[in-house]
């Protein structure tokens, strides 16, 4: 391995976290002590578990539950080059009304934008953004050079203060993979914190923090746990698969590594930490296995926006179109759910 | 309403289409026992299933003097390469009908759908595929150019995994030129008779495979007859004495594979997450009734409490109850007997000062059911952790080093299996090299291939099945005493059949 030495005394970030769990050894070297201490993750045995819990039958009223449940959890995304306010417009009327056949249908959690894009999805929420809704819609935007990363800290931290500034509830930061898979855990580590501090609003408060660790750059479970607690100790909110740009994206092998930290976090600290999935969840099947996993292994307790969300676009249709087979007894077709 | 209620979710019993009474399958045709017959229940809610025909002597005569004419008429005569066409017709035939094979077994056995129909169905598929692609390659068996089969080969298998076992003993036996006559557990005899149907669909030449059906008298009776050349037993180690005790002296060539106590070995740089896995699989799949289960867990001291904790609140997700519904995790255990031995054993362990914790789940009202539990602070001379439970039941024991770790995974009467957890691949070498277990896993547990023998050292039995060296067991060299009966080079489908028996079942085929 090759690290400078002189990088390796250097001080970290004193997040709150890491000065709990690393104790007083906020440095590089603690930190890659602290990460590398971690148990490792044997692939075979992580890909069985994930085809086991894959193979649960939820049926009838569970799968009814089960839909509704995936709605509520969703952050309908738009993030191309080609977004426009009227995009958003519409994206959002969809976060609102899923089904227009169906005023019972629940309400997705938060449409997901790029920054620049913020204005207009708040200007198409009104009354039912979060801020002012007791259950409304939240406004996430994904930030610091998203999706690559490639940026210089004040750049990144320039694109969060902006989206933040202009009302995101949410951001979605990615973190330095490059600097991840060089042995850089500290630099990551301090552009978390950073990322973080940006979060802050003129009023102390924060917008809540997702860290995309891109985990089909990352490559081994290893490199994802470590990551997945590298995020965490810095301040994350929530740590996110993927941002939708790679693949593999989301998978449901890494969701449960993932998940496996965040209840490992929870058993040491009693806090909790959220994790969304993103990218390649495109059926009610495959959203049905992901709800198993969370409830199988950190518990249905996490089964709420605060912890569990979908990133994708073309999920709600699928779940829609279910939901509406579950309703009626037959299956209809794309032409009975809104393009967006 | 909690989401971890999951609604039902049973695998329908409309596939099957049993029978309400079994005869035996003796050359190619049902006939009735006349042995006094007895009910096989579902142990899930004691209902009862078929009425299954007992095989006295003289029934099981008439399925040796079948096998025998089987043997030298047809099926040793016939080339490898046609057997194999039988086999692998075999083998398909339980693919297109597994999903009725798997509720048939999950019915009668009482272990889940998901374990019968992702494991036990899709094995016993694998085993006749691969031993259908020896039949015509016999000599590259590792016993030189052109060996020989034995003959008839008498079969006792247990009921844990009905329709496996008698795949891991008729596959290799066919696939050598040998004909059987098999007897399955008296409490799981359904599969092996829906498997009759498979060789009559098959059009398998009568008399290749017969099956006997009864109690342990039964058994008896097929494994002291004279005219048999090999005994194939799975099954518990007193049995198993007693087979070699009645074998010895005579000409019939013996396997055993008998019980097991496997250590499963837990280092504290496993890989903590899967290594619970591995701990819940190897203990807890098939209820414990898995020979070569995982039921003396040997933890790291230094990662006990951890390794406890994790493995409480995984147990307590597990889900207990209907075998058939999809969802199932732990299914009923088999027997009443059985449950019985189970609950003798676990308080056993009470009064010798183990800590006993049981997972909570409901347990129905009727059937055999037992919950999943462990015991802590289990020494070495515990008997939960020298004798056999065969239930749900692990005997947790530490060690401090790999050599202790060595010590007591080796300080067993049997030697059937073992399980490695490391994420050092020195480590995992240098421990499987010292011990003395027939099957050894590292990072995982009760995973099989037919292309991988299984065999136990010391009490657990001799012989190997699976793999080339399972076909050793049905073979001999070619230059034994006796002349070679292989020789045509097809006999093929056309042989003759002797006259059939004027004794054909006279049982209805309705429901």
């Amino acid at each position: 391995m090759t690290i400078n030495t002189q990088d390796h005394g250097r001080a970290i970030a004193p997040a709150a976290r890491a000065l709990d769990v690393l104790g007083g050894e906020t440095t590089e070297a603690g930190l890659r002590r602290y990460l590398e201490g971690i148990p490792g993750v044997d692939a075979v045995g992580l890909e069985q578990r994930a085809a086991a819990l894959a193979t649960r039958s939820i049926k009838t009223t569970s799968k009814a539950r089960a839909l509704d449940t995936i709605i509520s959890l969703i952050d309908l995304t738009t993030l191309e080059g080609a977004d426009t306010p009227g995009k958003v417009r519409s994206l959002v009327a969809k976060a609102v009304t899923p089904d227009a056949a169906d005023p019972t249908t629940p309400r997705v959690a938060a449409v997901c934008v790029y920054g620049d894009m913020v204005p207009a999805a708040l200007q198409a929420l009104g009354s039912a953004h979060a801020g002012a809704a007791g259950n409304g819609i939240a406004v996430a935007a994904v930030a610091t050079a998203f999706p690559s990363g490639r940026a210089s800290l004040p750049v990144k931290l320039a694109d969060t203060a902006d989206a933040v500034a202009a009302g995101a509830d949410e951001i979605d930061m990615v973190i330095d993979r490059g600097a991840f898979l060089a042995g850089r855990y500290g630099q990551v580590f301090d552009q978390i914190v950073a990322v973080k501090e940006a979060c802050r609003r003129p009023d102390g408060t924060y917008a809540h923090l997702k860290v995309i660790l891109e985990t089909g750059e990352l490559n081994t479970y290893d490199n994802v746990r470590r990551a997945s607690w590298l995020a965490i100790l810095a301040g994350g909110d929530f740590i996110k698969t993927s941002t939708g740009k790679v693949s593999p994206a989301a998978t449901l092998p890494v969701t449960l590594s993932m998940l496996e930290v965040v209840r490992d976090w929870h058993r040491l600290t009693g806090e909790k930490i959220g994790v969304k999935p993103a990218g390649g969840i495109r059926s009610s099947k495959d959203a049905i296995r992901y709800l198993v996993t969370v409830a199988e292994t950190v518990g249905e307790q996490w089964l709420r926006p605060e912890l569990f969300r979908f990133g994708a676009s073309s999920l709600l249709n699928d779940v829609l179109l279910q939901r509406q087979k579950t309703l009626t007894g037959h299956y209809s077709g794309p032409d009975y759910v809104t393009i967006d | 309403m909690s989401f971890l209620e999951y609604a039902p979710a049973p695998e329908s019993k409309a596939i099957l289409n049993l029978k309400s009474e079994y005869g035996l399958f003796i050359d190619g045709e049902f006939v009735d026992g006349r042995g006094e017959a007895f009910a096989t229940i579902s142990p899930a809610d004691e209902q009862r299933i078929a009425t299954i025909s007992t095989a006295d002597a003289a029934d099981v005569d008439d399925a040796v003097a079948a096998a025998r004419r089987a043997y030298e008429n047809v099926w040793s005569r016939m080339s490898g390469r046609d057997r194999g066409k039988y086999l692998y017709r075999i083998a398909r035939l339980v693919q297109e009908r597994s999903r009725e094979l798997a509720v048939a077994e999950s019915l009668d056995n009482g272990k889940p759908i998901k374990e019968s129909r992702d494991v036990d169905v899709p094995l016993v598929a694998a085993w006749f595929f691969y031993y259908a692609g020896w039949a015509d390659k016999l000599d590259h068996a590792g016993l030189g150019p052109a060996p020989r089969s034995l003959g008839v080969a008498g079969q006792v298998i247990p009921w844990n995994f009905p329709l496996l076992m008698l795949s891991w003993k008729i596959a290799p036996a066919l696939a050598a030129g040998n004909t059987v006559v098999l007897k399955p557990a008296e409490t799981t005899s359904l599969t092996a008779l829906l498997f009759a149907e498979i060789v009559q669909q098959a059009d398998l030449p009568a008399g290749v495979v017969n099956i006997v059906t009864g109690a342990g008298e039964t058994g008896r009776t097929l494994v002291e007859h004279p005219g048999i050349d090999k005994v194939a037993f799975t099954g518990s180690t007193a049995v198993g004495r007693q087979i070699a005790r009645s074998v010895a002296g005579t000409h019939k060539k013996l396997t055993l594979e008998l019980g097991g106590k496997a250590a499963n070995i837990v280092f504290d740089d496993a890989p903590i997450d899967q290594a619970i896995e591995g701990i819940v699989n190897g203990i807890f799949f098939n209820q414990g009734h898995v020979c070569c289960a995982g039921s003396r867990l040997l933890v790291q001291e230094s990662i006990h409490d951890e390794v406890i904790e994790r493995l409480k609140s995984r147990l307590s997700t597990l889900r207990l109850g209907d075998p058939l519904d999809k969802n199932t995790d732990i299914g009923a255990i088999n027997s009443a007997e059985q449950l019985q031995r189970i609950r003798e054993l676990t308080a056993v362990g009470e009064a010798e000062g183990a800590e006993r914790w049981s997972a909570d789940c409901v347990i129905p009202e009727n059937g055999f059911w037992f919950a999943p539990t462990i015991f802590t602070n289990v020494s070495t001379s515990h008997r939960i952790a020298r004798d056999e439970i065969f239930g749900p039941v692990l005997s947790v024991l530490t060690f401090r080093t790999p050599a202790e770790a060595i010590a007591k995974a080796n300080n067993t009467p049997y030697g059937l299996s073992a399980g490695i957890w490391s994420d050092k691949g020195s480590r995992i070498l240098a421990v499987a090299d010292k011990l003395r277990a027939g099957v050894i896993w590292a990072n995982t547990f009760n995973r099989f291939d037919p292309a991988s023998p299984f065999g136990g050292y010391k009490e657990s039995g001799y012989g190997r099945e699976g793999g080339r060296h399972g076909l050793a067991a049905y073979l001999a060299p070619a230059a034994s005493s006796a002349p070679r009966a292989e020789a045509a080079p097809s006999a093929g489908r056309v042989a003759a059949k002797p006259p059939r028996s004027s004794r054909r079942s006279t049982k209805g085929t309705d429901k």
